[in-house]
C-alpha cells in the first residue's frame, strides 16, 4: 500500500511535469507569413511592455497614434520597477511566449539582449528605410543597440545625459560662488571637483552635517563612462579589473570617499532619499532624469535652491546614465503594424513631445535640436537651459562599449566604496573586493 | 524548494500509518481488492498529491537538475551540463562561506533571544490576568505583519542619519551607530527584526503546552515547598521539552531560510547583503546568483546546499532528542 502510494505520487509528478513543459512549451510561428500579409488597415490591437514611467501614455502619444490609426487599439503593460519587468521578460524569453507585441528594453539589459536575444527581436537594420532610422538617432544609442554583426535589436527612446546639480544655497554658504557660468568653471576636470570639495568641506560657514556629494557612487558613476572604456573590451566582454575608465573612476571616487568628502549614502535608500531635503549634500551627479527626481524627493521646499552645470570633464567627453528603446519580438503575431508604431513613437517629432510633456531627454540629434528642446528651461533649478546643458552632453558621448553585467558590476564597485567610507576599509582592499564581487556576479 | 522540502518532510512522516497494516505475506490478488476497496480513498487524497508534485516534488527535483548545469535565467533548458561543477565552485566560493557564516550568527542572534523571550512572555501569561485574551491577541500582532512592512518600518528606524533609534542614542549623550554599515551592528538589528515578528508565536505555542500541564504537578511542587521560580526550572521546562524542541527546529529552518528582511534591509533593492557582504545570508546569496546575477545553475547548487544544511540541522535535533529522551528514561 506505501509503495503503490508512492506510484500515484510519482505518476502525478510525472504527469504535472507533462503539463507544465507543455504550458511553457515555445510557439515559434514563424513571422514571415505575417509579413507576406500585412494589410495596414486591418484591426490590430498591439500591446507595449514598459517599465517605470516611460510616459508614452501620459505624452498623449497612443492616443494621437490611435486617432492617426483607427483600426489599431494600443493596450500597455507597464510593470513599476525595470528590475522586476527584466526578471518576467528573461523567463518569457526562454519560454518563447507571453510576449508583449512590443518590449521597452533599458539600458540595465539592452547588452543582454543585445548578446543572447538578438534573434528573438526584430532587425531594425534590415528594415528599408535602416539608413534613415540611424540617422535619427545618437550613433552611441545605436550603437549600444547593436549586436557585433550588425543586427539592431531596438530603437532608442530617451537617454540619460549627465551633468552636476548643485545647491546655491550650500555654496553660497561655504563660501563658493554660486553663478552657474562660474560653477562650470571651478570644475572643467574631476581633479578640480575634489579641490572643490576639499574647500567645501573645510570651510567653517558651511552647514554642519552637510557633505560635498551624496555619495562616492555619484562621482565613480558618472566618471566611469567618460573613457574608451567602462567595464567591457570592445567585443563586450567584461574586464573590470583591467578597465582604464574603472581605474580613473575609481581613483577619483575612493579619494572622495577615504578623505571623507561624501556623505555616504547609498543610492536609492530610504536614507538618500530623506537626505534632499535634509541639505545633506551639495552636489550630485544629474543625468536628465535625475532633475524630475530632485523635484519629486523635495516638492515645492527645494524650488530654486538647485542649478546646473556640466559634469567634470564634460570638455573631453560627458557620459549617459539610463535610457531606453523599444524592441519588437519576432515572434509576434503582429510584427509589421508593432514595428510601425515603434517607428512612429521613436521618430524626432514624437521623441519632442515626450520631452515636452514629460521631460525624457531625446534619443535623437534632430530632437535634441528642436527648438522645444534646446530652448528649454526648468525654473525649479533656478531657471538652467536644461535644453542646452543636456543637448551638449548628448552630444558630446562616446561610443563605450556596454555589456550585459555593467549593472552588476557597477553595483560592487559602488557598494565597495561605501565601505571605504563607513568602516574604513583601505582603498586597495576594496578595489580587490570590488574586482572579486564582480568576477563572481561575472562568472557561472 | 525549500517548500517542497518541508511538504516532503510531512509527506513521509504522515506515511507510515498507512504503511502499518500491510502484511509482507500478502498476495497480489489481495493486494488488488484493497486496491479496489480504497480506489475512493485515493480519489480524495490525489488532488493533494497532483498539486504536491507539480509545486513541490518537481521544483524539486528540477532545482537538482538545474544545478547540475551552468545555465542562466533567460535559456533555463539550455545550460550545458557541467556535473558537479557548481558545488565545487559553491563550497571553494568565499561569498558562500561568508554568507553561512552570517546565516549562523544571525540566526544566533535571532533565535535565542527569540526563545527565551517567547518561554518568559507565556509564563507571565499563563498567570491569571485581566484582558488575557487581549494579550495574547496583541503578542500575536507582529506576526500577522507582513515581512516587507515590518523591515520597512525598522530599517528606517535604524536609519543611520535620521532614524529615531540614533536620534535617541544621541539624546541621551551616546554616538550614533551606522547600523547597516556595521558586521555586527547590521546583524544585531536584522536579529531584532526577526526576533520582534516571531516571539509571539512561539510564545503561543508555549502558552498552549503549558496549560496542558497538569495543575497537580504544581500543586505538589508548592507542598514540596518549591518558589515559583523552582517551579518553573523544575515543572514546566522539563514539561515543555518536546515542544521546546519543535520551536528550536522550526526556527532554525526559518534563519536557515532568511531572506526578506536582509534584502529588504538595504533599502534600496540590492542583494548585496551591505557594503561588505556583512548581512547577506544563504537566501540573499541565492536570490542573488539566480535575479541579479542571472546565473541560475549557481542559484540552485545554493538551493540544494541550503537544503542539506537544513536536513543535517533537522538530523541533529532529533538524535539529541532521542539520546535526551533515552537519558531520562
Amino acid at each position: 500500500m506505501f509503495h503503490s502510494m508512492r506510484g500515484k505520487a510519482a505518476l502525478g509528478a510525472a504527469l504535472a511535469a507533462v503539463l507544465l513543459t507543455a504550458g511553457c512549451g515555445g510557439s515559434d510561428d514563424s513571422s514571415d507569413d505575417a509579413a507576406a500579409s500585412y494589410d495596414p488597415d486591418a484591426p490590430v490591437t498591439l500591446t507595449v511592455g514598459t517599465f517605470g514611467t516611460m510616459d508614452f501614455d501620459n505624452a498623449g502619444l497612443y492616443d494621437e497614434y490611435m486617432k492617426l490609426h483607427p483600426n489599431v487599439t494600443i493596450k500597455q503593460n507597464n510593470v513599476a520597477q525595470s528590475a522586476a519587468y527584466y526578471k518576467s521578460l528573461q523567463t518569457r524569453l526562454a519560454a518563447g511566449s507571453g510576449l508583449d507585441d512590443i518590449q521597452g528594453l533599458e539600458i540595465g539589459f539592452i547588452a543582454d539582449v543585445v548578446a543572447n536575444h538578438s534573434d528573438a527581436f526584430v532587425d531594425f537594420a534590415a528594415e528599408d528605410d535602416a539608413a534613415e532610422l540611424e540617422a535619427n538617432f545618437y550613433d552611441w544609442k545605436w550603437g549600444q543597440a547593436s549586436t557585433e554583426d550588425g543586427k539592431v535589436v531596438g530603437l532608442g527612446t530617451d537617454v540619460g545625459p549627465q551633468a552636476m546639480c548643485y545647491r546655491k544655497d550650500l555654496f553660497g554658504q561655504a563660501g563658493l560662488p554660486t553663478d552657474r557660468a562660474q560653477v562650470g568653471q571651478l570644475w572643467s576636470t574631476w581633479d578640480q571637483y575634489l579641490d572643490v570639495a576639499r574647500q567645501y568641506q573645510a570651510s567653517p560657514a558651511k552647514p554642519a552635517g552637510s557633505a560635498f556629494v551624496d555619495s562616492p557612487a555619484s562621482i565613480f558613476s558618472s566618471s566611469v563612462y567618460q573613457g574608451e572604456e567602462a567595464y567591457n573590451d570592445e567585443d563586450g566582454n567584461p574586464i573590470p579589473a583591467e578597465s582604464s575608465g574603472v581605474e580613473s573612476a575609481w581613483g577619483y571616487a575612493s579619494t572622495a570617499a577615504a578623505e571623507g568628502l561624501t556623505a555616504n549614502l547609498s543610492q536609492f535608500g530610504d536614507e538618500w532619499n530623506a537626505a534632499f531635503s535634509n541639505g545633506a549634500f551639495a552636489t550630485i551627479a544629474c543625468p536628465a532624469w535625475m532633475l524630475g527626481y530632485i523635484n519629486s524627493q523635495m516638492g515645492d521646499a527645494g524650488a530654486g535652491l538647485w542649478d546646473i552645470a556640466p559634469l567634470p570633464g564634460a570638455s573631453e567627453s560627458s557620459s549617459n546614465w539610463g535610457g531606453s528603446w523599444l524592441g519588437v519580438p519576432s515572434s509576434g503575431k503582429n510584427v509589421e503594424a508593432a514595428k510601425d508604431l515603434v517607428e512612429w513613437l521613436t521618430a524626432p517629432e514624437q521623441q519632442v513631445k515626450t520631452f515636452v510633456e514629460a521631460a525624457h531627454f531625446p534619443s535623437s540629434p534632430q530632437a535634441a535640436e528642436d527648438p522645444a528642446v534646446v530652448d528649454a528651461t526648468n525654473a525649479y533649478f533656478s531657471d538652467a537651459p536644461t535644453g542646452q546643458i543636456f543637448g551638449d552632453a548628448a552630444a558630446n558621448i562616446k561610443r563605450t562599449p556596454i555589456g550585459p553585467y555593467d549593472t552588476q558590476i557597477q553595483e560592487a564597485f559602488t557598494t565597495a566604496l561605501t565601505d571605504i567610507a563607513s568602516n574604513g576599509t583601505d582603498p586597495d582592499d576594496a578595489l580587490q573586493d570590488a574586482i572579486k564581487a564582480s568576477e563572481q556576479a561575472i562568472g557561472g | 524548494m525549500t517548500i517542497a522540502s518541508q511538504s516532503s518532510r510531512e509527506a513521509q512522516t504522515a506515511s507510515p500509518p498507512a504503511a502499518a497494516p500491510a502484511a509482507p505475506d500478502r498476495t497480489p490478488a489481495r493486494r488488488r481488492t484493497t486496491l479496489t476497496r480504497n480506489r475512493w480513498g485515493y480519489a480524495y487524497v490525489a488532488p493533494f498529491f497532483l498539486v504536491f508534485g507539480a509545486f513541490s516534488l518537481y521544483p524539486f527535483v528540477y532545482t537538482a537538475w538545474v544545478s547540475l548545469h551552468r545555465t542562466s535565467l533567460s535559456n533555463i533548458d539550455g545550460g550545458t551540463w557541467v556535473g558537479l561543477e557548481n558545488y565545487r565552485n559553491l563550497l571553494t566560493s568565499e561569498f558562500f562561506w561568508n554568507a553561512a557564516r552570517n546565516t549562523l550568527t544571525i540566526g544566533i542572534l535571532a533565535t535565542v533571544p527569540q526563545l527565551c523571550l517567547a518561554l518568559g512572555l507565556a509564563h507571565l501569561l499563563n498567570y491569571k490576568l485581566r484582558h488575557r485574551t487581549f494579550f495574547r491577541t496583541v503578542m500575536l500582532m507582529p506576526y500577522a505583519t507582513s515581512i516587507a512592512a515590518a523591515t520597512l518600518v525598522f530599517s528606517q528606524l535604524f536609519g543611520r542619519d535620521y532614524g529615531l533609534i540614533n536620534t535617541a542614542l544621541e539624546a541621551v549623550g551616546l554616538n550614533r551607530i551606522d547600523w547597516e554599515g556595521g558586521t555586527w551592528s547590521s546583524q544585531v538589528a536584522i536579529a531584532v527584526i526577526v526576533t520582534w515578528r516571531w516571539t509571539g508565536y512561539n510564545a503561543l505555542i508555549y502558552l498552549a503546552a503549558m496549560q496542558s500541564i497538569p495543575g497537580e504537578l504544581y500543586e505538589a511542587a508548592e507542598i514540596d515547598g518549591a518558589s515559583r521560580w523552582k517551579q518553573f526550572l523544575n515543572v514546566t521546562i522539563p514539561s515543555l521539552r518536546p515542544t521546546i524542541l519543535f520551536t528550536v527546529v522550526v526556527s532554525t529552518i526559518g534563519a536557515v531560510q532568511l531572506f526578506g528582511e536582509p534584502l529588504l534591509f538595504a533599502g534600496n533593492g540590492t542583494t548585496s547583503g551591505g557594503s561588505s557582504g556583512q548581512y547577506q545570508t544563504l537566501g540573499l546569496l541565492m536570490y542573488q546568483q539566480g535575479w541579479s546575477n542571472f546565473h541560475i545553475g549557481q542559484a540552485a547548487t545554493t538551493a540544494w546546499a541550503m537544503f542539506m544544511i537544513i536536513l543535517v540541522i533537522v538530523g541533529l535535533n532529533a538524535v539529541i532528542g532521542r539520546l535526551r529522551s533515552r537519558a531520562d528514561r
